[in-house]
């Protein structure tokens, strides 16, 4: 169970014309702007559920799952997440969720992907027993066997995220956050994350929130969608409530961008 | 612990995937730090001596105060790069994992090529041992394992105060290397040498005084017995470090992705 109530977070950014002399005045005297990633954000996610946050660009996607994850800690507002607060009790509360960053990876690039699993083992504290039981299931949910003994440079860009997947959830976390997870994979392996997503959500009912710029992954995965904009949340509800009966998903919400001057 | 271990563990494995540049590194950290060694050497052959210091007793200041920068740097250097990590947003893991973030930050880097750095500290504080001419008591002994300690423990605070301040500004600063490695340079001779000032400054603010010359006076013969429990009271100074970077991990903003 996911709430997040009026939270604001806010960043400080410098600003200055371009060109040398500019340059050298920004030196000594700098000109700040606020930019208000969130705005009075409010949200609640049940447990189970599987719940799609889009935006443009610089909405405040990842503001939002940096805050919920523990990573960022907000300005104002309350965000309770199992009963926790993320940013205040962070150690207790990251051991329950898993996170995906599909920019970045958080496998060792020079050794083989058993090794980076065996690592978390030890980070989590994950038993024996249990590792092994989540290793083999994860294994062969996400067609693995054959990429363990394999070190990450080495693998394609779609294998390399399906590992970064089951090294998200050997811990068995009860939530899942999907940065982007299908950034930049080709067809087949769009798929296959897909089917692995939707699967989990199924067997496991693990909650899960996904932020992606690929409609598509919206159709396939998520009976709601968060659409935020400037900060703002402007819509809570399902695809239908943009698309109005046109065919084109990813029409539609240009079209709904555009009226929104985002 | 079991867990640093681990890394320590895995950063091998990586390495030993590239052998070649391995050795080279170490070999290069080796040469290098021995040009202090020289200047030292050609300086004190026009100088007899240095504020009332032979050069035997001020290789021995050296071989310690060295010993305790390498011994932290071995440690602590994860910190180092910690602008890096920053950038690149590899800091937003770490706070996503269920351990403490200090542990996972020196975890994510060390350095196996510093082991040539430590192999040189270690000929010079045997080498400073043994032409000190400094008559051996158990508590001078105890004092040297003092120095060490309280001397690795300001050094890993000084670089714990190096990353706490890419907090706030994302960007290395190059200055706080006046306080890691520039100690390391000025501390060859015993900080009295640097003049009044200096030398409470050193007391005061980075103790570094108390990690070094003080105990070092005791070692001569020069000091009173006390201040070889100086050292142990340095140790202090990582309170205000600690303090320092859980401020700037409250400040922690992230950068975009």
């Amino acid at each position: 169970m996911i709430t997040m109530q009026h939270v604001c977070k806010t960043y400080k950014v410098s600003k200055r014309d371009a060109g040398f002399t500019s340059a050298f005045k920004a030196l000594f005297h700098k000109e700040y702007e606020y930019i208000h990633a969130l705005d009075d954000v409010s949200f609640t996610i049940s447990d189970g559920e599987m719940v799609g946050y889009i935006g443009p660009n610089g909405a405040g996607k990842s503001s939002t799952i940096k805050i919920l994850s523990g990573i960022l800690t907000p300005e104002e507002g309350t965000c309770l997440v199992n009963g926790l607060i993320p940013w205040k009790n962070r150690i207790e509360y990251v051991k329950s969720i898993g996170v995906v960053f599909g920019q970045r990876t958080q496998l060792w690039w020079d050794v083989p992907i058993l090794d980076s699993f065996e690592l978390l083992k030890e980070i989590y504290r994950i038993g024996d027993a249990d590792y092994r039981r989540n290793l083999a299931l994860l294994a062969e949910m996400l067609q693995l066997s054959d990429l363990l003994r394999t070190p990450a440079r080495q693998l394609s860009l779609g294998q390399r995220m399906r590992c970064e997947l089951a090294a998200s959830l050997l811990h068995g976390p009860r939530l899942l956050f999907l940065d982007e997870p299908t950034i930049g994979l080709d067809a087949v392996s769009k798929l296959a994350v897909r089917e692995f997503i939707l699967q989990l959500n199924r067997e496991k009912k693990t909650t899960v929130l996904l932020t992606t710029h690929d409609m598509q992954d919206i159709e396939a995965l998520t009976s709601r969608i968060i659409l935020i904009g400037k900060g703002s949340i402007l819509l809570d509800g399902n695809l239908e409530d943009i698309k109005h009966g046109t065919d084109s998903a990813e029409a539609a919400l240009a079209d709904f961008y555009r009226s929104h001057n985002l | 612990m079991r867990l640093y271990g681990k890394f320590f563990v895995m950063h091998l494995k990586s390495l030993m995937e590239y052998k070649t540049s391995f050795f080279l590194t170490c070999i290069g950290q080796f040469l290098v730090s021995f040009n202090v060694f020289l200047g030292m050497y050609f300086m004190f052959q026009r100088f007899s001596n240095v504020e009332g210091f032979t050069y035997n007793e001020v290789l021995l200041c050296f071989g310690i105060t060295l010993m305790e920068f390498s011994l932290a740097e071995s440690v602590a250097r994860g910190f180092d790069t910690f602008d890096n990590m920053i950038n690149q947003g590899e800091f937003d893991r770490v706070l996503v994992r269920p351990r403490h973030e200090i542990l996972l930050v020196l975890g994510s880097r060390i350095e196996f090529s510093r082991i040539g750095r430590i192999l040189q500290a270690v000929v010079m504080f045997v080498y400073g041992f043994a032409v000190s001419g400094v008559r051996w008591t158990p508590a001078k002994v105890i004092a040297v394992l003092f120095m060490l300690i309280g001397g690795t423990v300001v050094f890993s605070g000084l670089f714990l105060v190096y990353a706490s301040i890419c907090f706030f500004t994302i960007e290395g600063l190059e200055f706080m290397n006046v306080f890691t490695d520039g100690a390391r340079e000025y501390g060859k001779y015993p900080v009295s040498i640097y003049g009044k000032r200096i030398l409470q400054i050193c007391t005061f603010v980075i103790p570094y005084g108390l990690i070094q010359y003080y105990p070092f006076l005791f070692l001569l013969d020069r000091g009173k017995p006390w201040y070889c429990l100086l050292p142990l009271a340095a140790c202090l100074f990582i309170i205000p470090c600690f303090l320092l970077w859980k401020l700037g991990v409250r400040h922690y903003t992230s950068s975009g992705s």
